[in-house]
């Protein structure tokens, strides 16, 4: 026998549950208990960058949407830097951004919703420049597993077809579901988009 | 902020010293999926419909996954850790009083330190404080039922609560909840992000729970089943328990490596 290898072992995942609200977003659950809560909001008035909200639906395999959804989002800065130590890349760090937020889905609509800031492009290990993306996780009732995936730009055509990310993606017809749609609505910029959990148009999801 | 709670050896770190194996690109290491549950578990009804079909997309680790949001004790108000106290409008929240805590490790052995650790549950009566929960069970008026703590420097956490109660959900007609405390945990880096619950020693219902046994491997599943750690508990006042959470190791970024080809 050789020598053990003395890794512990991750503790697995459990399913989030219908009433991931008390433990995450009281508010949502219909009270008020801590001093200090986290939202769906992820600037100040003095955070640097386009403001930009995102928002979209989680769809199950019938199409509808999931009205008991919690997303979190993790992104870079306006100058692509993230609000972390090991990020050491050149960009500026904005100490009126952390990064992140997180949002339930509305309880009848499913529209989910954040207002931050479009990030700037990120230059990875190997030197090379990555497209800006919001990076999300999705937990619910039935999801196993939070899932992991990614929000690009519509606008970014250029910087998406160099993304080392989004050109792993094959067959190529399935990147589109990682793009959200730029559109503006009562002089604010919206990003679009849909995730579908299943069906043809299944959105790409990560094993990070 | 621990100091009334000394900071425990974790039993199983019997072991010279963790390893971070030093060629490193500050990855994590690979989760080892086949001890998560699938996300299509058919046992578990709801998994059916909201479970990709596709295979995920294996990501090498790059900057957007090693990172993760910092959070410190400004985010925390000072009760957030005392269940029994944190919503209390005219008394103490109706059950068992329970210590539970524990730390967060990642695959290493190491302690992460400072990480945010956020729980939530049902009062004794497994009802929980949710507009959405109609279980018959009453609302109790001085329990909220969620909790949040900042790990010390060892990784340790604790709170103090009520032992939740087990409530019924429609999977099959007779479906029942064993006890459990519902838990997020952060670490240091995006990806290692994770949801889980923990169950208590002795439960009955756990062998029989379609969500609990959603997870395929025996002993995954035992470690989330937190035992009664007497050595913890205070004398005529609350039993404890004790749940150590297991994150993914990550590799060091000790040296400089070049990627293939440039």
């Amino acid at each position: 026998m050789p020598q053990p290898l003395s890794y512990l072992k991750e503790t697995a995942s459990q399913t989030a549950g219908p009433y991931v609200h008390i433990g995450l977003i009281p508010a949502m659950a219909g009270f008020d208990i801590f001093e200090k809560n986290f939202s769906n909001i992820l600037v100040t008035p003095s955070t640097q960058g386009e403001r930009i909200t995102l928002e979209g639906k989680v769809l199950d395999g019938t199409g509808t949407p999931l009205r008991d959804v919690l997303l979190e989002i993790w992104q870079a800065n306006a100058a692509g830097r993230y609000n972390h130590p090991a990020d050491r890349s050149a960009g500026a760090l904005d100490d009126s951004f952390r990064g992140w937020g997180r949002a339930g889905s509305d309880f009848d609509s499913g529209l989910v919703t954040f207002d931050t800031i479009k990030p700037g492009a990120i230059i990875d290990k190997a030197g090379r420049k990555c497209a800006p993306h919001v990076n999300v996780w999705i937990v619910a009732r039935g999801i196993n597993i939070g899932l992991n995936t990614r929000l690009y730009f519509s606008d970014e055509e250029a910087a998406n077809a160099g993304d080392p990310v989004l050109n792993l993606v094959e067959p190529a017809v399935r990147r589109k579901t990682l793009i959200a749609t730029r559109g503006e609505r009562a002089g604010k910029i919206v990003y679009s988009f849909t995730i579908n959990l299943q069906g043809p148009e299944e959105t790409v999801f990560f094993d990070v | 902020m621990n100091a009334q709670a000394p900071a425990l050896r974790d039993p199983r770190l019997n072991r010279p010293e963790p390893l971070t194996p030093p060629l490193g690109d500050g990855g994590f290491f690979q989760r080892d999926r086949t001890i998560h549950p699938p996300a299509h578990a058919p046992g578990y009804k709801s998994s059916v419909l909201r479970s990709p079909r596709q295979s995920l997309l294996s990501l090498e680790n790059s900057v957007s996954e090693i990172t993760g949001p910092v959070f410190g004790h400004n985010d925390l108000g000072p009760l957030d850790n005392d269940l029994i106290r944190n919503y209390a409008k005219d008394g103490d929240p109706v059950g068992e009083r329970i210590i539970v805590h524990g730390r967060v490790l990642d695959e290493t052995g190491r302690g992460v330190p400072n990480t945010l650790v956020e729980f939530w549950q049902a009062n004794a009566g497994g009802r929980y404080r949710h507009k959405k929960d109609t279980y018959l069970a009453p609302i109790d008026p001085n329990f909220g039922g969620c909790g949040r703590a900042l790990t010390d420097d060892t990784g340790y956490y604790y709170f103090r609560t009520v032992k939740p109660g087990p409530y019924p959900w429609r999977n099959y007609v007779n479906s029942w909840r064993p006890a459990h405390i519902h838990f997020s945990v952060f670490g240091s880096g995006f990806a290692q992000r994770l949801i889980t619950q923990m169950y208590f020693e002795g439960d009955p219902l756990i062998p029989v729970c379609p969500i609990l046994t959603t997870i395929p491997d025996k002993d995954a599943l035992d470690r989330l089943v937190a035992p009664l750690d007497l050595n913890a508990s205070t004398p005529f006042d609350s039993l404890a328990y004790r749940f150590d959470i297991v994150l993914r190791g990550q590799r060091s970024t000790y040296f400089e490596n070049r990627t293939a080809g440039n």
